[in-house]
């Protein structure tokens, strides 16, 4: 199997994340769904996911989990993304560009503020 | 859709959908033969003839929030007009294939566009699924398959900024060992 350059590397960051997992205080879990039917992908869905996962590289931010969904029937809106932190409703959100991503990721899950501009009223 | 690597995560998008445990891509560029092929087969619950001879229509979809499914007409439209084909073989309760073929010179061919990002979309957002992707350029083959770093992570989220920085370089350069020399794709990390 070539596919794994050094299995070390992954034990190491593994050890690393439960380290972290531990220190970790109650800040609550952080959800992200992006939807990706054919419609959120014509209209940038993988551009915005790629954004999400970015930010999430570059600024280390732990704790979140990107999920994927299809289509969810709100196809003009697209690209959708829903955020769920901790015990908190789920905010949906629509025609998220990388710019929205990112900013839904510092003001929304960084420090709480629902991007209301970019909020859809379900 | 500009990239065919959309049209890749777009069509992997139709396993999920229907239940798929593993789903095995292989992206194949050979500029010995002048083909670009792309496979997605899975081990959902695949159709029945009827539904596979129709899958092709526009009209025809599974989904019940809209009543249109475009993803599988567009592609076979943009691969025969390529001088290349799109087939669907499905068997109810076994799964589906899906093949594509184009030529890989031909002028209107769609950019193969940023594959590590569709394969990273993938493994991410559905991590249920065992995800298997085999790039092919020429006779170089690169093969990620995430079940064996899965039983590394154990257990620990794909989301994890050390993970994904892990998963994205593995793809890309992976991809990018294996591309054809004298073929100038664009593949992105």
């Amino acid at each position: 199997m070539p596919t794994i350059k050094n299995l070390d590397d992954l034990k190491r960051i593994r050890e690393e994340a439960l380290e972290k997992r531990k220190l970790k205080t109650a800040s609550g879990n952080v959800q992200v769904v992006v939807g990706m039917g054919t419609c959120g992908i014509a209209a940038g869905a993988r551009e915005t996911m790629k954004a999400i996962l970015d930010t999430i590289e570059k600024e280390n931010l732990s704790g979140i989990t990107v999920t994927q969904t299809g289509c969810i029937g709100l196809c003009e809106r697209e690209p959708i993304v829903m955020v769920t932190v901790g015990e908190e409703p789920k905010v949906t959100y629509g025609k998220v560009t990388p710019e929205v991503a990112r900013r839904i990721l510092k003001d929304h899950v960084g420090a709480g503020k629902i991007v209301e501009d970019h909020k859809i009223a379900m | 859709m500009r990239e065919l690597s959309l049209h890749l995560l777009d069509i992997a998008e139709n396993s999920v959908n229907a239940k798929a445990g593993n789903v095995e891509i292989l992206v194949s560029e050979d500029t010995r033969t002048d083909r670009l092929r792309m496979t997605i087969q899975d081990d959902g619950e695949g159709m029945d003839a009827e539904t596979v001879a129709r899958v092709t229509d526009p009209f025809v979809t599974s989904r019940t929030t809209r009543k249109v499914g475009l993803g599988l007409p567009f592609l076979k439209m943009a691969a025969e007009s390529c001088n290349g084909y799109l087939t669907v073989q499905s068997q109810k309760g076994v799964g589906t294939r899906v093949e594509v073929e184009f030529q890989l010179s031909h002028i209107d061919r769609m950019p193969l566009g940023d594959l590590t990002g569709t394969i990273l979309s993938l493994v991410i957002g559905f991590p249920q699924v065992h995800w298997t992707f085999t790039y092919r350029g020429n006779d170089h083959e690169f093969i990620f398959d995430d079940r064996l770093i899965k039983a590394e992570l154990d257990g620990v989220s794909l989301c994890e900024p050390e993970v994904l920085k892990y998963l994205r370089e593995t793809i890309s350069t992976g991809i990018q060992a294996c591309q054809p020399v004298n073929h100038t794709s664009d593949l992105s990390s």
